[in-house]
């Protein structure tokens, strides 16, 4: 499970059926001091997160889980909206 | 499983149905001498483990979901143990 901040959405029309009305999001993931680390991601979401939440996110089989129809190819979900993360350095 | 070190803890009150009531916190992977080891994630926590406690973390379905007893829940990395120590032959 990793911690992210969605930058955008990416719409898409023609996809897998199993996928239909899941709403896909641009997330990047980030480490415990909320920098970016590593590429962004396409990542299901689960909690009508917003651009510029900061969310948790899991891949996975967990991933394909979380969402209505469980036979679907997701690898990641956003499965949570972060209102804070206490850390310390 | 591998062996990590609690930085903090995470807060999120929006969240998937199956990660309602679990507390979750921030792990730094850690070799065996107790060295940063790799990137941070998140983990549900079923050990009570605190800040800074050496914590044995579980990162695979099916034994996440034995332990939480809920076959639904798409969780994955679980700590399972509070590590007193450490012995290499």
């Amino acid at each position: 499970m990793k911690l992210g901040r969605v930058m955008g959405s990416v719409v898409c029309t023609r996809k897998d059926p199993s996928f239909e009305g899941v709403t896909l999001l641009l997330v990047q993931p980030l480490d415990e001091q909320k920098k970016p680390v590593g590429d962004m991601i396409a990542a299901c979401d689960t909690v009508q997160a917003g651009p510029g939440d900061l969310v948790f996110f899991e891949g996975g089989r967990e991933a394909a889980m979380a969402l209505p129809n469980a036979f679907n190819p997701s690898d990641a979900s956003v499965l949570g909206i972060v209102d804070d993360i206490g850390v310390q350095a | 499983m591998i062996l990590g070190r609690v930085m903090g803890n995470v807060v999120s009150t929006h969240k998937h149905e199956g990660y309602q009531g679990c507390t979750m916190l921030v792990v730094q992977p850690v070799d065996p001498e107790g060295k940063p080891a790799g990137k941070t994630f998140l983990a549900v926590d079923r050990a009570q483990a605190g800040t800074g406690d050496l914590v044995l973390v579980n990162d695979e379905g099916n034994s996440a979901r034995m332990i939480l007893g809920d076959s639904k829940a798409p969780i994955r990395t679980v700590i399972v143990g509070i590590v007193d120590a450490v012995e290499r032959d």
